[in-house]
């Protein structure tokens, strides 16, 4: 069966690579970015490699609510994928539109976006999945970079409740925490190869994730295994650390 | 999941040689500091390299296809292994291509690339409808032969020195089937090597492997592969069942770095005369598909490596027709007096020349020797040079590490003018590599 599948924050390179991997499989694709210039390679791209249906549309999570997205679809999806992230300029305490940027991308925007389709699949009565990727950043804040870590931690909670909530409607939600991505989002960062996972190993992670009814991923088992450690490390060590 | 900051990162080309620490930072363009576009780093040498350089490789998307004409829009970092996965199964292939797959469609451009097939159908600018380039003053130009005519020669086979390639749009080839029918040849010495690529010019690919270590009569000799896409009723029962069939997209790595003494004279001696033997005397005719005959390396990624941490690099040469013969002989004896030994050495034939401003091809034969790095390499290679120059031949800038300026601008006749109208669409250098520094493009 053709899936309609809605992928939010479609040019992030994981976003990339899911879509290919949907398009691939005859799926139909409806992309969002923050532009036009930015959706329209995209959607070329899928169109020539795989004669896919695929449609986009402008959603910029600091500007659009996202009933105005959810009015612009054709029909609700069938599976939804929240791509969008920002890091941030973690640094900086005194940076307060960057810090809220950080919180509206990686949380609020992101949930009531979720809210909006969860609410849309219950009244259509649609059994369909939905995606939230968000991060091991979220798991214990650090000083590198706690506002995002912040946020992700809040998604993370949310995808917990939504999962809950989705059960008995049918509805699966599933939380991906891929760890570190060699991507656009990490450019020019000395990343440690055997914790570092490609996109495409991250698309591959969360089809499979799904087939397999998955609560939450992560994409590399070595990352729960250090999430884990650094959870259970005493606050007193904790704090003096430099991570 | 820490800071985005400026962090250099240990890169070297395909040649391993030489290895810098540089700024490297996907697209788009994040610094005013001189730099260079980078897409997969399969030039041999210093030309995909700067202090800063841009990744070109997250420019990888499909923008159209006229499965009437053939023209292909890409994105400049998309490779020719993902255009061919996706492409051929429709009946098409690439125009023309290099011995490996995994160059972006942009370096095709920029090293304006040749294959085996250069003296039927030229190299890959004479495909080209047109492409999309950011240049110093921060627009996108589109180029093509009727529109910035003169920034179309400059930019084609141009080293990306006249800004960065962002889309491209150029024919492809209509295929039957994704074979080839390879007819096969033994050439006892450089004589028969030389007619045989030149009586078999009607075919549309041709290539020498040539044993460079054999000496007296045997001198010269080679196994000549002529080629010519397959059609469908040339193939196997075997083959039939999926004429349009891709290449296999899994590869061998390449485990380890060799030892650099790995590859020595006797050991390549050794494979020379395996290799030339595994061949019979006389003819043979086979349907093979276009991975071994186009791509047989790209099956052991990595094999770079088998040059060890010191790294190799590529010296390749055109001589002119007229002289060719005492040329090539020439080239091939000083290899033997002063005991350098090439692992691969081919031999092709080219056709006339373009109206690039960079251009490396001219009507003449081609002949590429590859050699480890060490210290005895660098003044071999300046006496070759003095060979190359006095039959009227230049070397090709994509394989280059260590030309000399002077000897580029003797050799590159319209080196002086690309120069000039490099210096007036960027006066301040904001696109340079470390070959063009070296070459007196850049001071």
């Amino acid at each position: 069966m053709k899936k309609k599948i809605l992928v939010i924050g479609a040019g992030s390179d994981v976003a990339q690579a899911l879509s290919r991997l949907r398009a691939e499989r005859g799926h139909i694709l409806w992309l969002t970015a923050r532009s036009q210039e930015a959706l329209q390679p995209l959607l070329a791209d899928l169109k020539v490699r795989y004669q896919a249906e695929a449609l986009g549309f402008v959603y910029d999570a600091e500007l659009h609510p996202a009933e105005d997205l959810m009015a612009q679809l054709p029909g609700i999806p069938d599976e939804v994928h929240v791509a969008m992230g920002y890091l941030g300029n973690p640094d900086r305490l005194d940076d307060p539109k960057d810090a809220a940027r950080i919180l509206k991308v990686n949380f609020s925007a992101a949930v009531l976006l979720m809210n909006a389709v969860m609410h849309a699949m219950i009244e259509k009565q649609i059994k369909g999945v939905l995606v939230g990727i968000s991060s091991v950043a979220g798991e214990r804040g650090r000083k590198s970079n706690f506002l995002y870590g912040a946020a992700k931690a809040g998604f993370s909670t949310y995808l917990d409740g939504l999962r809950n909530a989705g059960f008995s409607h049918g509805i699966h939600v599933m939380t991906v925490k891929p760890g570190f991505i060699r991507s656009k989002m990490t450019a020019g960062l000395p990343l440690p190869g055997p914790l570092t996972a490609s996109p495409q190993q991250v698309a591959s992670a969360i089809i499979k994730g799904m087939k397999k009814g998955r609560g939450t991923v992560y994409v590399l088992p070595v990352w729960s295994i250090i999430m884990l450690l650094i959870r259970n490390i005493p606050d007193v060590l904790f704090k003096r650390l430099n991570l | 999941m820490g800071t985005p900051m400026s962090a250099l990162t240990k890169i070297s080309n395909w040649g391993n040689y030489p290895r810098i620490e540089a700024d490297v930072r996907p697209w788009p363009l994040q610094t005013e500091s001189p730099q260079i576009a980078r897409g997969m780093g399969r030039c041999y040498g210093d030309s995909a390299l700067s202090t800063h350089i841009v990744d070109t490789r997250s420019l990888n998307h499909f923008l159209d296809f006229d499965a009437e004409s053939g023209l292909l829009t890409v994105e400049a970092g998309l490779t020719f292994d993902e255009i061919l996965q996706v492409c051929v199964p429709r009946g098409w292939f690439l125009p023309v291509t290099p011995g490996t797959r995994f160059v972006t469609a942009g370096g095709a451009l920029a090293s304006d690339v040749h294959g085996k097939n250069h003296h039927a159908e030229g190299s890959f600018s004479d495909h080209v409808r047109w492409f999309d380039l950011l240049t110093a003053s921060g627009e996108i130009c589109r180029c093509s032969r009727t529109e910035n005519t003169e920034l179309f020669y400059l930019t084609l086979g141009g080293m990306g020195l006249t800004g960065i390639i962002k889309a491209l749009a150029f024919y492809l080839k209509p295929i039957e089937t994704a074979y080839i029918r390879q007819h096969t040849l033994r050439c006892e010495n450089l004589d028969e090597t030389m007619a045989g690529l030149e009586a078999y010019g009607h075919w549309t690919n041709s290539v020498a492997w040539l044993d460079c270590m054999a000496g007296g009569r045997a001198f010269g000799r080679s196994i000549l592969m002529l080629g010519e896409s397959a059609k469908q009723s040339e193939l196997t029962q075997a083959q039939s069942l999926n004429p349009l069939k891709i290449h296999s997209t899994k590869g061998i790595p390449f485990p380890i770095d060799m030892p650099s003494f790995t590859l020595n004279r006797f050991t390549v001696q050794a494979f020379n005369q395996v290799y030339f033997h595994k061949h019979p005397k006389g003819s043979r005719d086979s349907v093979v598909h276009y991975e071994p005959f186009y791509y047989p390396l790209d099956k052991v990624l990595g094999w770079n490596r088998i040059y060890g941490k010191r790294g190799f690099t590529q010296y390749q040469l055109v001589i002119p027709h007229a002289d060719a013969r005492k040329g090539l002989q020439e080239v091939l004896e000083l290899l033997a007096k002063r005991k350098m030994s090439s692992f691969l050495t081919v031999l092709k034939i080219f056709g006339e020349q373009s109206e690039n401003y960079l251009r490396f091809p001219k009507a003449g034969f081609t002949l590429t020797l590859d050699f480890g790095i060490s210290a005895s390499l660098w003044p071999f290679l300046n006496e070759l040079d003095g060979v190359v120059e006095r039959y009227g031949g230049r070397l090709y800038l994509t394989k280059d590490v260590r030309m000399n300026p002077d000897f580029f601008r003797r050799t590159y006749p319209m080196a002086q003018e690309f120069m000039e109208k490099i210096k007036a669409l960027d006066p301040t250098g904001k696109f340079q590599s470390l070959q063009s520094q070296r070459l007196g493009i850049h001071a």
